[in-house]
């Protein structure tokens, strides 16, 4: 700790003198009737669509045609040497032609050096066509995904929830997040959309029902 | 313009560029800057078109939420909870943040935050940091102060490249160089990108895809090597201690991840109380904002994750005259603003004027009640800015959180004029409601006036000319409204007398509400 912490202190709570010293903060009420969701749909045909209306590529595939889909994908971008984490699970790759390069620590070059990365995710939000990464299981670390310009991402029907407030319960604050909804974007230019700035500029997603 | 804007050559250190900022400092009241900017026809142009292009594409997304009036109300709600307990939510946040392996530093004012800030990079040895497009850290002219120490600070949002390689000022919340069209953009890279790193490619054009190309290669090398960044937050929860920042281009990614130190400046009421707040806040910011159901990229970070990004994290927590806000109670409600700039984008003074007549990083009608409280109101600059809005209160409609703008302008113009200074208003104001509150006297008053009206001049002379500066005066008719209806009025019966027009007269009257 630095600086004017007392100092700050003291006026905030010089400014809220007005305030009856007997309130604690749960007595200014928070109206909570909004929906968990917004019924817009089905939930995976919803993820799908809002998925391209950002312009990412989407894929829907039964759990035996996952690795035909991933194998098709690689082939089309034209990616020979794809990264993935280490728990990545093997069978995602059984017809991929690309080599597959297992993140035991790249450094940031080396990942530079990838065609692309593969991975799953934590949760997905049909209505706002997002993609949650945190790190768990088949992920990777944050760089994994943001330096490889491609992100092929494999999403299970059962990680897709409707609305975002579905999803914030089932994600620990403790990790640190990526919420992903599209390729990257800017709006900078005359406030018109462009997609493909720094980080990847093709997100395709696989989502197996 | 500024002055060093000659021979952009490699002979330029990137160091001197950074040295010759702009400033916001010295700038003229709006009126003035007002004036020259809508006699601006490109900057009009600009502004017209892409205000138009957002506001069309928050319109659709917000419709899309059937549940929108309720998840305002809560957003209101939770800043309202949040700023009325603010002391114990700081206390909070600041116990997580350490708990999780943060370091949390306090600044009264901005010269504070920069020294911290500044003492901080110079931990580390290096004297290149890469920024997040931060709003605290431009109310703080951070950059300058870094250059200062010899640190030369590298904003990477798009838009903030663009008004730093020009030596520009910030004119919108969102898109600082919302200003600047693809023509002139195209410009400033191909002069300028060289003094700053990767020059542009030969050959550039003004699509937006190819400039955006250029951004990324430009900072492309920046970023993979940089092992310092700053950012800012969009929320700070207290409960969990957890840092968020919302973006789209993937800078605040690259910025968040790759470096080794990361330096986050968030003013003191960015705090929301807990992780499930958001829910609300990842609801009504992104459809606000850029119109979009979400934006591409949100980062969430808790401390330092071992092995996953930076390992070193410090919050800078700014007060910087938000306390003084916290003490007006009407004013107060400012402080929930999550910098959308939805009341920039629909507003029609902003439309016309753009942001750098605000004189302020925070521009627009949300700027207008803001940096009067921030800064005080004891200079002619900060003074003009509650008179900056024809109260039309649009501002208020689209407010995700639900500031009532209209009422804090309303707020800050009575403490305006209850200063010094503002006496020949006062005495103009007395003198018109003496004559309004006399039928005989305003009828005379209206006599005199139109038997004048040849002579009345475009600009009233003395102190009543700050009025007609920015003013014409109205055209004074042959016949005032209750002369005419004294006149013409009487001898036929009102139309909403007309006993034939049923409903038109006399329901509330007689019947009470139906």
């Amino acid at each position: 700790m630095s600086g004017s912490r007392e100092r700050v202190l003291a006026r905030v709570r010089a400014a809220l003198a007005d305030v009856p010293a007997g309130e604690a903060p749960e007595d200014v009420a928070v109206p909570r009737d909004y929906a968990p969701a917004h019924d817009q749909g089905e939930t995976t045909a919803l993820f799908a669509e809002r998925l391209e209306d950002y312009k990412a590529l989407v894929h829907r595939t039964p759990p035996e045609g996952l690795a035909a889909t991933v194998a098709r994908a690689l082939a089309r971008r034209g990616a020979g040497r794809v990264a993935a984490a280490e728990d990545a699970p093997e069978d995602w790759f059984a017809q991929a032609e690309a080599e597959v390069v297992r993140d035991g620590g790249l450094d940031v070059a080396g990942l530079d050096r990838m065609d692309g990365v593969v991975t799953g995710c934590a949760v997905a939000v049909a209505e706002t066509g997002t993609i949650v990464l945190d790190g768990g299981r088949a992920q990777g670390r944050r760089a994994l995904t943001l330096i490889p310009d491609y992100h092929l991402c494999v999403v299970r029907g059962d990680q897709i929830v409707a609305g975002v407030p579905q999803a914030l319960p089932r994600l620990s604050p403790a990790r640190p997040l990526t919420w992903i909804s599209g390729p990257s974007a800017t709006s900078d230019i005359e406030l018109d959309r462009v997609e493909g700035v720094h980080g990847p500029r093709t997100l395709e997603v696989v989502i197996v029902e | 313009m500024s002055p060093d804007h000659s021979s952009p050559g490699a002979g330029h250190a990137a160091q001197d560029r950074a040295a010759g900022h702009a400033t916001f400092l010295g700038m003229l009241p709006f009126p003035e800057a007002a004036e020259r900017a809508v006699g601006d026809s490109q900057l009009r142009h600009n502004l017209r078109m892409a205000t138009r292009t957002i506001r069309h594409k928050r319109e659709e997304v917000v419709g899309e939420l059937d549940d929108w009036s309720a998840l305002r109300a809560a957003g209101k709600a939770v800043k309202d909870r949040t700023l009325r307990h603010l002391d114990t939510y700081l206390e909070r946040l600041e116990a997580a943040v350490t708990a999780a392996g943060g370091r949390v530093h306090w600044a009264a004012d901005a010269a504070e935050a920069n020294e911290i800030v500044t003492g901080l990079v110079r931990a580390t040895g290096e004297t290149d940091v890469v920024k997040v497009k931060s709003m605290a850290t431009q109310e703080i002219e951070l950059n300058e102060a870094l250059a200062q120490a010899g640190i030369i600070a590298y904003e990477t949002d798009l838009a903030e490249l663009i008004v730093q390689l020009s030596d520009d000022l910030p004119s919108h919340i969102l898109v600082p160089a919302i200003h600047r069209n693809r023509a002139e953009i195209r410009e400033i890279f191909r002069d300028r990108m060289a003094a700053w790193g990767v020059a542009a490619p030969e050959g550039l054009g003004d699509d937006p895809r190819a400039l955006a190309e250029a951004a990324r290669v430009h900072l492309r090398e920046r970023f993979l090597r940089s092992r310092v960044a700053i950012s800012g937050a969009n929320f700070a929860v207290a409960d969990t201690g957890t840092m968020v920042v919302l973006e789209s281009e993937g800078n605040g990614r690259m910025c968040l991840t790759l470096p080794q130190t990361l330096i986050s400046v968030v003013g003191i009421e960015k705090v929301v109380p807990t992780w499930s707040d958001l829910e609300v806040f990842l609801q009504l910011l992104p459809r606000s904002s850029t119109g979009e159901r979400m934006n591409p990229y949100t980062s969430t970070w808790t401390g330092v994750a071992p092995g996953d990004g930076p390992q070193e994290f410090h919050l800078v927590l700014l007060d910087n005259g938000r306390s003084d806000v916290l003490a007006d109670e009407v004013g107060r409600q400012a402080l929930r603003c999550i910098r959308c700039s939805a009341c920039l984008n629909i507003c029609p003074v902003y439309e016309r004027t753009g942001g750098h007549a605000y004189g302020s990083v925070y521009p627009g009608p949300i700027g207008a009640i803001l940096t009067p409280q921030l800064r005080g109101t004891a200079s002619a600059q900060e003074a003009s800015l509650p008179y900056a809005s024809s109260l039309c209160g649009a501002c208020y409609e689209v407010c995700p959180v639900a500031i009532d703008i209209p009422e804090v302008l309303v707020h800050l113009r009575e403490e305006v004029a209850a200063s010094p200074g503002h006496r020949a208003e006062k005495a103009a104001m007395g003198a018109a409601g003496w004559v309004l509150g006399g039928e005989r006297r305003l009828g005379a008053a209206q006599r005199a006036a139109s038997a004048a009206r040849s002579v009345v001049p475009r600009r009233m002379p003395g102190p009543a000319s700050a009025w007609t500066d920015t003013r014409d005066i109205p055209e004074i008719p042959e016949e005032s409204f209750r002369a005419w209806w004294r006149r013409e009025g009487a001898a036929e019966p009102a139309p909403g007398a007309d006993p034939a027009e049923p409903g038109r007269s006399g329901g509330d009257e007689e019947g009470g509400r139906r």
